[in-house]
């Protein structure tokens, strides 16, 4: 039998490694595995890689709870401002950042899920983005060469969940989730509801349990 | 004369067709919205996932799980759709967005587009989904204030600022001029009403050609 659900946030998040890439899900506070990160605090790996779209906001909670409790090595963002932690950990040069616009963010997480290596962007040319990566000319256009962004680990949110890691998401919080399930060799998710198997329509399944592994119900209110 | 925000918003609004997707910046570009005609039905896209953006919820209607590009509280329209970030942007980069209005820092005379950072730092406040947009829409339209508060031009023959995208801006609205970027130049089609064309030439930092069937800017805000 295929049961992917765990009974607790600390059993969902056994395993993480020092060092590892970890894939965090949301765009501002929406769609943010806001619980898991928490656990990720408690459970304590460090020399993390952080990807995600911003830095996260304010000193209590996700991203800057963890990069204030030093266990953020880099951060691979598009939009950093927003966190008074991120501003003084890199101005102090204790925090790696790499920028990365946001659409090639999202494509090289995609690739990473599709087994795809690389690929060609007309996002960033002829800007510093640009600067020491591949150019190549397709129909007299230029390209700039990106590569995927393989993940260790990848923390979502869904709004319902089954026993397969079948997943539905709600409104904008859909975002970076069902790209970054796919992308890492660990997927885990809190999800505000677990529904019995058959419950979910198939039509409207967003992520196929193919690409969960865990799945924790975090009701919200 | 100068043109206030609101009167420069629904110039640019006056512009914006029937039936095209639009993804308006963050800044003055998201105000055009309110000046849009009732009688076009034009569909906003934002890059966190939604095409068929609504205007903003009455207050104590907010769905938590529903933003904008800005992280604001929206709504959606009849018929609209939610997409995960790499579709979002696969709309953005494959062509599909007619439009895209974009604030601008400075704008060169080749059409240029620096919008992102006056740091040298290269980080803050971060790039997002500028970059896909500049060189993914269809048209990009760039507005602005004419001048810096200082009242230095921020049309220039060579962007002094980092890039966002080279060769990208198809048209620039700013509170004195509509100037389309060709092949040929910067070509003023209109003036604020009041402004002389040696005071508009005064006040840029490039080469600029008066259209031969220029008019001046009609307000109606």
């Amino acid at each position: 039998m295929m049961d992917k659900r765990v009974a607790s946030i600390a059993e969902a998040l056994s395993g993480v490694r020092d060092g590892a890439v970890v894939l965090v899900g949301g765009f501002g506070a929406v769609g943010q595995p806001n619980m898991l990160m928490d656990g990720l605090a408690e459970q304590g790996a460090r020399e993390l890689t952080i990807v995600a779209n911003n830095a996260g906001w304010g000193r209590e909670t996700g991203i800057p709870r963890l990069m204030g409790l030093g266990r953020v090595r880099k951060i691979v963002c598009s939009f950093p401002k927003g966190s008074v932690i991120f501003d003084e950990l890199f101005r102090a040069g204790k925090l790696e950042v790499e920028l990365v616009p946001q659409g090639t963010l999202a494509e090289r997480i995609r690739a990473a899920g599709a087994g795809i290596p690389a690929f060609y962007t007309p996002t960033g040319v002829g800007t510093r983005m640009g600067e020491g990566k591949e150019v190549r000319e397709f129909a007299g256009r230029s390209f700039l060469l990106e590569q995927a962004l393989q993940a260790d680990v990848a923390l979502i949110e869904a709004w319902r969940a089954d026993r397969w890691g079948n997943l539905t998401y709600r409104g904008s919080g859909r975002n970076f989730n069902p790209i970054m399930a796919m992308a890492a060799r660990l997927t885990i998710v809190q999800a505000h509801d677990v529904v019995e198997l058959g419950e979910l329509d198939p039509e409207i399944v967003v992520t196929p349990g193919i690409f969960v592994d865990r799945v924790v119900r975090v009701a919200r209110e | 004369m100068t043109l206030t925000r609101e009167q420069l918003a629904a110039r640019v609004a006056a512009d914006v067709p029937d039936g095209a997707f639009v993804n308006l910046g963050i800044g003055l570009p998201t105000l055009v919205a309110n000046f849009v005609p009732a009688d076009r039905e034009v569909i906003y896209h934002s890059e966190n996932g939604i095409l068929g953006m609504g205007p903003a919820p009455k207050k104590g209607e907010e769905n938590p799980d529903l933003i904008n590009a800005s992280k604001q509280y929206v709504t959606l329209m009849p018929g609209a759709a939610i997409v995960h970030h790499t579709d979002a942007f696969a709309m953005i980069r494959g062509g599909h967005i007619d439009l895209a209005l974009l604030g601008a820092l400075q704008v060169s005379a080749t059409g240029d587009l620096a919008n992102w950072t006056t740091s040298p730092n290269l980080l803050m406040p971060g790039v997002g989904g500028g970059m896909d947009l500049a060189v993914g829409a269809a048209r990009v339209w760039a507005l602005m204030e004419h001048n810096t508060r200082d009242g230095q031009p921020k049309i220039l023959e060579c962007c002094t600022l980092p890039l966002t995208a080279a060769r990208v801006v198809d048209r620039i609205y700013t509170n004195l001029a509509v100037i389309d970027v060709t092949e040929d130049g910067l070509v003023v089609r209109e003036m604020a009403p009041g402004l002389d064309f040696a005071e508009l030439q005064r006040r840029t930092g490039a080469t600029l050609t008066l259209a031969n069937d220029w008019r001046a800017i009609g307000l109606s805000a």
